[in-house]
């Protein structure tokens, strides 16, 4: 699966196109790891559990949106766009979407 | 007694966050600077178009860094100050700057031998903490297509 985030896949040709397809993820922090978050607030600095929280569900998202466009015979998905929304204080939602298209 | 206890702990977490977050931020700085200058190899662009003319491709990816920073006491404080008085908030400057350029830097790192990275995006969100209305911490992902060429011969 290529994945782009340009309206291409440089160094080859669209044939064919399936339409929009998304993934998305809602997760809740962690207690461990807001304890570690309420501490690094006083001293400042990376919030390294947060980092990967919101690493692992964007590539969750990311696994959800190939799946979708695999479903729909594609093989390259271009124009990828994602955003991340605070639902709720502690859950963060993270979407990625993109067009899932055929390439040569 | 118990209005002394309070105000010996909210002096004690403001020289902390004075002393950790002012040393924490040199050091981060530091780095920054260090690896942004080996990253200068991998050309970045926000446009569509690859800069200038370009070789055959042999493949292109999606690649993203992300980051989560949080602002110390100390500067919370003083960004508090700011709200009440108005004019521009430079402590929260630093920190908005720090997280992008370190979002940007893991990206490249993600993806050592790309010829070009193109249509580079940068988005921002505040991880609320709690009920309170603050900032305190912010995630910056920043995401863009690389491309990779044929070695030349």
């Amino acid at each position: 699966m290529f994945l782009t985030n340009i309206e291409t896949i440089p160094g080859k040709t669209i044939t064919e196109c399936h339409g929009v397809v998304s993934g998305s993820t809602v997760r809740a922090k962690h207690a461990g790891r807001d304890i570690m978050a309420s501490l690094k607030n006083i001293f400042g600095g990376e919030l390294k559990g947060y980092t990967e929280l919101l690493g692992e569900s964007r590539d969750e998202a990311i696994d959800r949106m190939k799946s979708q466009a695999d479903q729909m015979g594609a093989n390259a998905i271009v124009n990828v766009r994602f955003s991340t929304s605070s639902v709720a204080a502690g859950a963060a939602e993270i979407y990625v979407y993109g067009t899932a298209v055929t390439v040569e | 007694m118990t209005d002394y206890i309070n105000i010996i702990v909210f002096f004690i977490l403001i020289s902390c966050g004075y002393f950790f977050g002012k040393h924490a931020e040199k050091n981060h700085y530091a780095s920054i600077n260090k690896r942004e200058k080996k990253m200068l190899k991998i050309p970045t662009t926000n446009s569509r178009h690859p800069i200038g003319e370009i070789p055959d491709v042999m493949k292109s990816r999606l690649v993203h860094g992300n980051v989560v920073i949080s602002v110390d006491y100390f500067k919370r404080i003083l960004a508090g100050l700011r709200n009440f008085f108005g004019g521009p908030v430079r402590s929260y400057e630093t920190l908005v700057d720090r997280a992008r350029r370190e979002a940007i830097l893991r990206m490249k790192e993600s993806c050592p031998g790309a010829g070009q990275i193109i249509n580079l995006r940068i988005e921002t969100s505040s991880i609320s903490q709690g009920g309170k209305n603050t900032i305190g911490s912010i995630e910056v992902l920043a995401y863009g297509t690389a491309i990779f060429f044929y070695p030349e011969n």
